[in-house]
């Protein structure tokens, strides 16, 4: 309390220094602040547009440059040749165009007083290379690697060398179908049962229900790798490996503790009030649950229905194990895995398909950032 | 906190046994027998059981009828149970409707996760293809083979090193952030990553740490800046015993998010005047930092802490698709996959599965304590 008086009372005598004093420590501290968390938010974007810039060049530019040479940057570029005598022996000094010159500098590049480059072109002919710096960006930008990893048949290309080459499509586009086809059942049965059940273990009493909604919380938790197994020698015992219902009843198995949680968390804050007068009125339970807290719930049902539709989307394991190899419904994670396996070198393929398989994530995620940002503060564990 | 509402009321009204009630109780177990019917066809449907050989309906069919399938009937099974129930006599109702409610949760559940749970327990006392008991043998393997003691090891860095990097770096930039202008954009930006899958993730750093031989033009970033300051390019990924750190920043760069937003919402609970107080009475702001605000959203620090170590304890799809798992960077659940799918070693796959559950015990329990606590439980 001491301390708090004498501070009011040196701010009123000395006002004018110390308002201008504390100004300015006020914006070294804002320069501060947005100078560290403009460079964190620079390091955590550059890998996303690295990825974005290089879908759209072409396959030879990415393989030979980085990507960030699209931006404006110096570029020695060659601008004539010159032939030396064949079989001159390159461990004695080497006259260029009457520069004397080791081999090794020739190796690195040596640089001219008239700021021109002399560098080997082609060693083994002989060869120099005469280079100029320019300010170049290498932007050749084109949509032909989306269309490689879309389409599912065979299409040609020719290299710059004028070679014609056949390759095999990439079929994301039937996988993106597949994991669209997955996703929206997988993310709707859930949330009918789930809020069912949320509203009888919040509104009504009934014989096990501490028992039962002590199971959701226990299996919140448990690894999804405790399941699969048991599920995966069930399904083959029904027929189902491999199609799109295994994913569906599975999905829905492994969401609905996090989904009834949730939604109980939600259900069970719901004003009394509204409740008793409806019962009073005579609603039944059905029509209390159908025209009253499935309205009332909206906020929540879309909280876990973005989180269980990324859940799906982006899974992978889920998928590996009850997809395996049919290739007819393999979902976007499974086909970019394999094409990681297989071509992990073409990096014209693997950025397209990479950001194929992200586009319907990031634009749901920015739409409803929102609604995601409370289902995560609702309490979110995850098994 | 909350008080539960008991709807079963005292009195049961006289209608509720009227005479419309038996009709409409038979129009209900119609209802139902035809829902069935049509929920077994929808399945042996979606199964396959109708297609034409070779010639599989076009996908958008199969996933309307799945949709419908799904959603219409669940809804229409909800829908005549309840008639069903509401036309029997009131104490009946009252009794049976809960469970129509939370039956198919419960059933669901205990089928895709409870039953298995112990089914894999079981299991995991058994050999490769389950048909002898060979008692604790998996687990000695378990606890002797190097590999998997390697993986042990791997899981422990990853689950230190990535946990806390994760906590330590969502703390730092909410704590940024809350003092920002850009918050919004900011805290939207590197949120970003937890929409992407770990497959995606994995081949966009896959691209950072790209190696191309010293001669030719580094196409990865990294490579591009070691080169750039004169070092020599590196492979990674692939170079002993640091690849499980550079697999580890992928981890950090996709889940720093999640502890921001919740470190974010905490921080913005802590009451002004607190904090106020605090600089009064001339504590700086590394001391309000430590003294007030740590401990004020310790709870949230716990949650935050255990959700990422849990779901970090799993991981899987990035070093599956970062390394396959060579160069030493097995981890507890590709080495599960491994013997799940490569071996067909359900036995050991199943007790590798049990150490996993073993270690999420302790979260469980605590999680049933604080429900224990909570009211109307």
């Amino acid at each position: 309390m001491a301390l708090a008086n004498t501070k009011v009372a040196t701010g009123v005598v000395a006002t004018q220094p110390r308002v201008s004093s504390d100004r300015r420590r006020r914006i070294t501290s804002a320069i501060l602040v947005n100078g560290i968390l403009a460079v964190i938010c620079f390091i955590w974007t550059v890998p996303t547009i690295g990825l974005l810039v290089s879908s759209f060049r072409t396959r030879e530019n990415i393989a030979t440059s980085g990507w960030w040479t699209v931006l404006p940057h110096q570029e020695w570029a060659s601008v004539s040749q010159m032939q030396l005598q064949a079989g001159l022996d390159l461990t004695q000094p080497i006259v260029v165009n009457g520069t004397t010159l080791t081999d090794d500098q020739l190796r690195a590049g040596f640089k001219l007083p008239n700021g021109q480059l002399l560098k080997w072109a082609n060693r083994r002919a002989r060869l120099v290379d005469v280079e100029e710096s320019h300010v170049t960006a290498n932007t050749n930008f084109n949509l032909d690697n989306y269309q490689s990893v879309l389409i599912g048949q065979q299409y040609q290309y020719t290299t710059t060398d004028g070679v014609a080459h056949t390759d095999q499509g990439q079929n994301l586009g039937g996988a993106f179908v597949s994991t669209l086809t997955i996703a929206i059942p997988a993310t709707v049965i859930p949330i009918l049962f789930a809020a069912f059940a949320a509203y009888a273990f919040a509104w009504t009493r009934f014989k096990g229900r501490v028992i039962m909604f002590a199971l959701v919380v226990a299996l919140l938790v448990v690894p999804l790798q405790m399941a699969l197994i048991p599920i995966l020698r069930g399904y083959t015992f029904l027929h189902i490996n491999g199609t799109y219902l295994a994913l569906w009843l599975a999905h829905t198995g492994f969401g609905l503790p996090l989904a009834t949680y949730l939604l109980y968390n939600y259900i069970s804050q719901l004003p009394r009030e509204v409740l008793e007068s409806a019962f009073i009125d005579g609603a039944s339970q059905f029509t209390i649950f159908t025209r009253l807290i499935l309205p009332l719930s909206v906020p929540a049902l879309a909280s876990f229905a973005i989180f269980q539709f990324l859940w799906v989307w982006n899974d992978y394991l889920v998928a590996l194990i009850f997809l395996g190899g049919s290739p007819g419904t393999q979902v976007l994670t499974m086909r970019l895995a394999d094409i990681v396996g297989s071509r992990g070198q073409d990096w014209h393929l693997l950025t397209a398909g990479a950001f194929v398989s992200m586009l319907l994530p990031l634009t749901v995620f920015f739409a409803l950032q929102r609604f995601f940002v409370r289902g995560l503060l609702a309490g979110s564990v995850k098994g | 906190m909350q008080q539960t509402l008991k709807l079963d009321s005292p009195q049961p009204p006289p209608a509720a046994v009227g005479a419309g009630a038996p009709g409409r109780f038979w129009a209900a177990f119609v209802g139902l027998i035809v829902t069935l019917v049509l929920l077994v066809a929808g399945f042996l449907y979606l199964r396959g059981d109708f297609n034409a050989p070779n010639s599989p309906p076009p996908q958008w069919i199969t996933a309307i009828v799945a949709i419908v399938w799904g959603v219409g009937g669940v809804g229409a099974l909800f829908t005549v149970l309840n008639t069903l129930v509401e036309a029997l006599p009131e104490v009946w109702r009252a009794r049976i409707q809960p469970y129509i409610f939370v039956g198919p949760a419960v059933i669901f559940l205990s089928l895709f996760l409870l039953v298995p749970t112990v089914l894999t327990l079981y299991l995991s006392f058994f050999n490769a293809d389950s048909s002898a008991f060979v008692g604790l043998n998996n687990y000695g393997a378990i606890v002797t083979d190097s590999g998997m003691l390697e993986s042990f090891r791997n899981n422990v860095i990853w689950l230190v090193l990535g946990t806390a990097s994760c906590v330590i770096f969502g703390l730092l930039i909410a704590v940024l952030a809350d003092r920002s202008r850009f918050e919004t954009v900011a805290k939207a930006l590197i949120f970003m990553p937890m929409a992407i899958s770990f497959v995606g993730a994995g081949v966009i750093w896959r691209f950072i740490y790209a190696y191309t031989p010293p001669d030719q033009p580094q196409i990865g970033v990294l490579n591009a800046l070691v080169v750039g300051l004169g070092g020599q390019p590196q492979a990674w990924t692939a170079t002993e015993p640091w690849n499980t750190l550079f697999l580890i920043l992928v981890l950090i760069w996709m889940q720093t998010g999640f502890a921001m937003v919740l470190f974010s919402a905490a921080l913005k609970g802590v009451p002004g005047d607190l904090l106020e107080a605090a600089r009064l009475d001339g504590a700086n702001e590394i001391q309000t930092f430590f003294r007030i605000i740590i401990p004020y959203i310790q709870g949230t620090i716990i949650t935050t802490t255990t959700t990422i170590a849990i779901f970090t304890l799993k991981i899987f799809d990035v070093v599956i698709v970062m390394t396959g798992g060579q160069y030493g960077t097995q981890v507890v659940a590709t080495q599960f996959y491994r013997q799940f799918f490569s071996n067909r070693n359900f036995g050991y796959g199943s007790a590798i599965a049990i150490v996993l559950f073993i270690a999420v015990i302790p979260v469980m329990v605590y999680n049933l304590r604080q429900l224990r606590k909570q009211e109307g439980f």
